[in-house]
């Protein structure tokens, strides 16, 4: 194809636009608010997805060993577990760190009281390994393979906080893709839709066109270029609101959490817009695409 | 240059609306194809323009065999055949100049030329004063005046005229029949349906008469057959 062609092809696609202005807003107006559905959904996803990465990150599995075990038993155990696929980190907690850990925790307001075991610790024989995996739902495997090693008197884990992250983190993920294949669907019909009438309102000049020998392509892509630019511009109004949105509220929501003393980190605006900003434009460009596609190959047959 | 074989068309079970037809029209003729109203004149030129597709017989136009022609070579064959209608079928919106150049834009002809040839096509059917006119600004005549500079202006060896002068007054037909002699005598291929008889019978060209479907008969220089 000509490159007089092509911009021939964009000239009569940004003409059909402007002459069929109501439709193509209404379509744009819809592409718009499925991309910001869209992008809302992925700015909340990500966000819950972080936390609950952080969140699988610090469910830490305790591994003790037996009371007689020997280093070379605790570093056969270290070794065997990090040779694991779903081996995240490993500390190794002294009995020292332990009872500071536990006088931080629960003799905090009173130190006097902790002051009874100061030269006998009473977790002298709770020296630990704290793992962390970086599959979390691949933790009663490992916890199973832990009691069995040779040294390991008990290992500790919560069973319900991993079930309860990973179902959370699947349940988020299955509602926001169904929601985003309706709007997915809702978008084409429109653009279909808009592209149709565009069709129609050319049926004349397109019948000329086609009895002047004009190609398949030449014909269809002024239609194209229609689908694809209200589904570009359907992209660029709601990334803009959803930018402006998203810095406020995470500002807001890092202030509430501040006020309350707790620590929360969230992905900054440039994190989730690296990825939404080609992801709303190939998603617009292609539902677009799709959408007039779809109406070309129903209602012009050249 | 247009050869028609025994070629049938029914649209639906029942009476053909072209029945076993012949027609050989070699190049540089002006032929003229008549017969009233539901003759099957419209039927035989969207054949040819391969709108319809026979259900029996062959048809050879400029040495392409219709019936094997791929659908994407079929703007290939309409490159090869101008056509002008009763109707104009001028874009409203666009002016002349722009209405002529749209025939050249859709066959992907460099602007260069579309410069150059446009306004060359207008001179020849005496409009090159209204390039800037719009189809609801000009006559009858002078709308079918810019269809034909339209159907001529990417030079196809064949023209096909489906009753040109149906919607223009008797001193406006005979100027388009005018015009149309002269582009036959340039060479190009003139077929042109029509039920004008007074335009037929002055002409005193090939005249085709066709009735039901049927060739009843093809004079070398003919006139109109009355019915009755």
């Amino acid at each position: 194809m000509k490159i007089s062609t092509i911009f021939y092809s964009l000239k009569q696609g940004f003409i059909n636009i402007k002459r069929n202005k109501l439709f193509s807003l209404a379509s744009v107006g819809t592409i718009a608010a499925c991309i910001f559905l869209i992008g809302l959904f992925y700015a909340v996803l990500a966000n819950l997805q972080y936390i609950v990465k952080s969140a699988e990150d610090n469910v830490a599995v305790v591994i003790f060993f037996d009371y007689e075990s020997t280093q070379e038993q605790k570093d056969a155990i270290e070794e065997s577990i990090k040779k694991r696929a779903e081996f995240g980190t490993l500390t190794y907690v002294s009995a020292e760190e332990a009872w500071e850990e536990y006088k931080e925790l629960y003799f905090k307001d009173a130190p006097e009281l902790a002051e009874g075991f100061k030269d006998d610790n009473p977790l002298a024989n709770s020296d630990s390994f704290r793992v962390t995996l970086n599959d979390i739902s691949m933790q009663d495997e490992f916890v199973d393979f832990v009691e069995d090693l040779e040294g390991v008197r008990k290992v500790n884990y919560s069973d319900t906080t991993a079930d309860t992250l990973e179902d959370f983190g699947k349940m988020v993920g299955f509602v926001s893709v169904a929601i985003i294949i309706i709007l997915l669907a809702v978008g084409i019909f429109l653009i279909s839709n808009t592209v149709m009438i565009g069709i129609a309102v050319r049926k004349e000049e397109i019948g000329i066109m086609k009895l002047m020998g004009a190609k398949d392509l030449f014909i269809r892509m002024p239609f194209m270029v229609e689908g694809v630019m209200i589904g570009i511009t359907g992209a660029a109004i709601p990334l803009l609101v959803l930018v402006m949105i998203y810095e406020r509220v995470i500002k807001s929501i890092l202030e509430q959490f501040a006020t309350v003393g707790s620590a929360m980190s969230l992905l900054s605006t440039g994190d989730v817009f690296a990825i939404l900003t080609p992801a709303a434009f190939i998603v617009g460009g292609g539902i677009g695409l799709i959408g007039s596609i779809i109406t070309i190959r129903k209602h012009l047959r050249v | 240059m247009i050869d028609l074989q025994d070629v049938s068309k029914s649209y639906a079970a029942g009476i053909p609306a072209v029945n076993n037809i012949n027609l050989h029209i070699d190049k540089g003729e002006f032929v003229f194809i008549v017969g009233d109203s539901g003759a099957g004149k419209s039927t035989i030129i969207k054949m040819m323009l391969k709108e319809l597709e026979p259900t029996s017989g062959k048809i050879v136009i400029n040495g392409k065999n219709l019936a094997r022609l791929k659908r994407r070579k079929v703007p290939m064959l309409r490159r090869d055949i101008g056509v002008v209608f009763q109707d104009f079928r001028l874009l409203k919106d666009r002016n002349v100049y722009e209405n002529v150049a749209f025939a050249q834009r859709v066959v992907e002809t460099p602007v260069k030329i579309i410069r150059r040839r446009v306004p060359a096509m207008l001179s020849m059917v005496g409009l090159a004063e209204k390039y800037r006119s719009y189809p609801k600004e000009l006559s009858g005549g002078e709308q079918q005046r810019v269809a034909l500079a339209r159907a001529l202006v990417n030079n196809p060896p064949i023209l096909l005229a489906d009753e040109p002068t149906g919607n223009l007054d008797p001193k406006n037909s005979w100027e388009i029949m005018k015009l149309l002699e002269e582009i036959n005598n340039r060479g190009t291929t003139v077929i042109v349906v029509t039920h004008n008889r007074e335009v037929v019978d002055a002409m005193q060209k090939r005249v085709v008469t066709i009735r039901k479907g049927v060739i009843v008969s093809d004079e070398r220089k003919g006139g109109y057959i009355y019915e009755d």
